[in-house]
């Protein structure tokens, strides 16, 4: 149901912010990356947060970290560190500057930023290897990033 | 960050288990040409690194061991495909590859160790595909071949072949040394919505997966590379092209001026490394 809804809602708003929504341009970043308002004005789901982490094509974010709580998704990275107890390391601001961006929490880190839409050496079409023709979408959208922070918020060590 | 070290290993020892790869194996090719995998880094990487490897380091032991044996690599029949193709006439002169350069055992020993090398008269810096095409039009008065197809693939591997267990020595100074930089220039370039460089994967995540790939070093002296997973030799610019695009970003055109900087400079990353030459990954 939620899927159906997020699927179409992105179709048809060709991933420009909902109203209500702060847009990617709009993110403020306290001095050490937090970024203390929900991008929605609401509360994300945890487990649909928790499909999005281990999904390939959304924020795959096992690629790159270990998240023993999605321990049935096969191969985890180790390009990151363990996601292991972040929600009890980061509080729901950091970890929402993590995502939208999270070079402005960790100078240089090689971390997507999945809420950012400019500032990109030669932006491509997804991945299919030619010019972005549009203007680009984040990797995910306002109500994605709180779901997945709603999630990480629920990881807590042992 | 004790806790979270500790959380790591064990996440790596359960989930982490396809990297069954032997670091520290040997490579030997039909038990008698030992292969340098690691070695002192060249001097020009010195900052940023003591020690290079070999793509092959990070293989699986099932992939490692096809390399090891001509009967097991699957490469070879290209090479051997390639071997007709060198005595083949073709084109409006009437000429062979063999018509001007013999017996490729002993025109070619030695020289896929240092391509991409400055070409005098052509005035630019030539990968071995830019030379044989060159040869192909200008020589023999034949049709270019596909840069990253399955021609070029094999004839590349043929030349590769006589300098195996060479040391890839390529030249970076000099007349070459411009395009080398622009290679450089690139090659710590971060690109796409990802905003990765090369860098970012391989120098400074090598020997860690990502998702369910084991991260080398990103040398090229193994190419092309017969690849299990498409069945067919792999050339250097169709994996840059490859790794470029899964950044999210728009890639380079095989065969571009920005790609022959960029297997210049990566290249030289491997000065030092035996020419390996079909090696086999997945
Ligand atoms: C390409 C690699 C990569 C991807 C993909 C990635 N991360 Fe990270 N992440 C890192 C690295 C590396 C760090 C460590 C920060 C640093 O020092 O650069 C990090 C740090 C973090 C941290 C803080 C680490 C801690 O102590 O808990 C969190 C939380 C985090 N990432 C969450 C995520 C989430 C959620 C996703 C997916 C939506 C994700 N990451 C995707 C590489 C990645
Ligand atoms: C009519 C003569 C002729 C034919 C036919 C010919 N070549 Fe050449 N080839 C040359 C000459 C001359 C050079 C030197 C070019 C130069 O340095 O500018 C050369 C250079 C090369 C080199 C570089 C050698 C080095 O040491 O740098 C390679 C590789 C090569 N040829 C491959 C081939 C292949 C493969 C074919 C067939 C598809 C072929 N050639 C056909 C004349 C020929
Ligand atoms: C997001 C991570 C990432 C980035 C960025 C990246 N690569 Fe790769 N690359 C990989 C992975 C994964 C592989 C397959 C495993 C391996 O051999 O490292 C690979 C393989 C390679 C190989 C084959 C190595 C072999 O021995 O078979 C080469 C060469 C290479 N990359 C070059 C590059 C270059 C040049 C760039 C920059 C233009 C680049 N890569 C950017 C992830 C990346």
């Amino acid at each position: 149901m939620k899927l159906t809804s997020l699927t179409l809602a992105a179709a048809l708003i060709g991933g420009a912010a909902l109203a209500g929504e702060v847009a990617p341009k709009d993110v403020q970043y306290d001095e050490s990356g937090a970024v203390a308002a929900s991008l929605t004005g609401g509360a994300g789901d945890a487990i649909n947060g928790a499909m999005l982490a281990g999904t390939k094509s959304k924020g795959n974010c096992v690629a790159c970290h270990a998240i023993t709580a999605l321990a049935d998704v096969p191969f985890h990275g180790e390009v990151g560190p363990s996601l292991d107890g972040a929600g009890e390391r980061w509080s729901e601001a950091e970890l929402r500057g993590l995502l939208t961006d999270a070079k402005m929490t960790f100078d240089g880190t090689v971390m997507p930023a999945f809420y950012k839409v400019d500032g990109f050496t030669r932006p491509g079409n997804a991945y299919t290897g030619k010019a972005a023709e549009e203007a680009l979408t984040p990797i995910l959208s306002a109500q994605e990033i709180e779901d997945v922070i709603a999630f990480l918020a629920t990881l807590k060590e042992e | 960050m004790g806790k979270t070290l500790t959380a790591i290993t064990l996440a790596a020892v359960a989930f982490g288990s396809v990297a069954s790869a032997d670091e520290t194996a040997e490579l030997v090719v039909n038990g008698d040409l030992n292969m340098v995998t690691r070695t002192a880094a060249p001097a020009h990487l010195s900052d940023v690194l003591d020690e290079i490897n070999s793509g092959w380091l990070y293989r699986k032991d099932e992939t490692q061991s096809l390399q090891t044996d001509d009967f097991d690599n699957p490469g070879m029949i290209f090479v051997d495909l390639a071997q007709d193709e060198w005595d083949t006439v073709e084109g409006t002169e009437d000429k062979s590859c063999a018509s001007c350069h013999d017996d490729v055992e002993d025109s070619m020993k030695g020289v896929r160790a240092v391509y991409p090398k400055w070409n005098e008269t052509a005035g630019e810096v030539r990968t071995l595909a830019m030379q044989i095409n060159d040869c192909r039009v200008n020589q023999m008065g034949a049709d270019k071949w596909k840069y990253t197809g399955g021609d070029m693939a094999g004839m590349e591997a043929l030349i590769s072949v006589q300098s195996r267990g060479m040391p890839v020595d390529v030249a970076i100074d000099g007349p070459a040394q411009s395009t080398w930089e622009e290679g450089k220039e690139m090659y710590y370039t971060r690109t796409g919505q990802l905003d990765l460089s090369c860098a970012n994967c391989h120098e400074e995540n090598y020997g860690n997966m990502i998702r369910a790939d084991h991260l080398s070093q990103g040398q090229i002296n193994g190419f092309p590379t017969y690849r299990l997973k498409n069945a067919k030799l792999n050339t250097s610019h169709a994996r840059f092209k490859g790794c470029v695009r899964d950044t999210r970003a728009e890639t380079y055109k095989p065969g571009s001026s920005e790609f022959v900087a960029l297997e210049l400079y990566v290249a030289s990353r491997g000065n030092g490394l035996s020419v390996e030459a079909p090696a086999v990954r997945n």
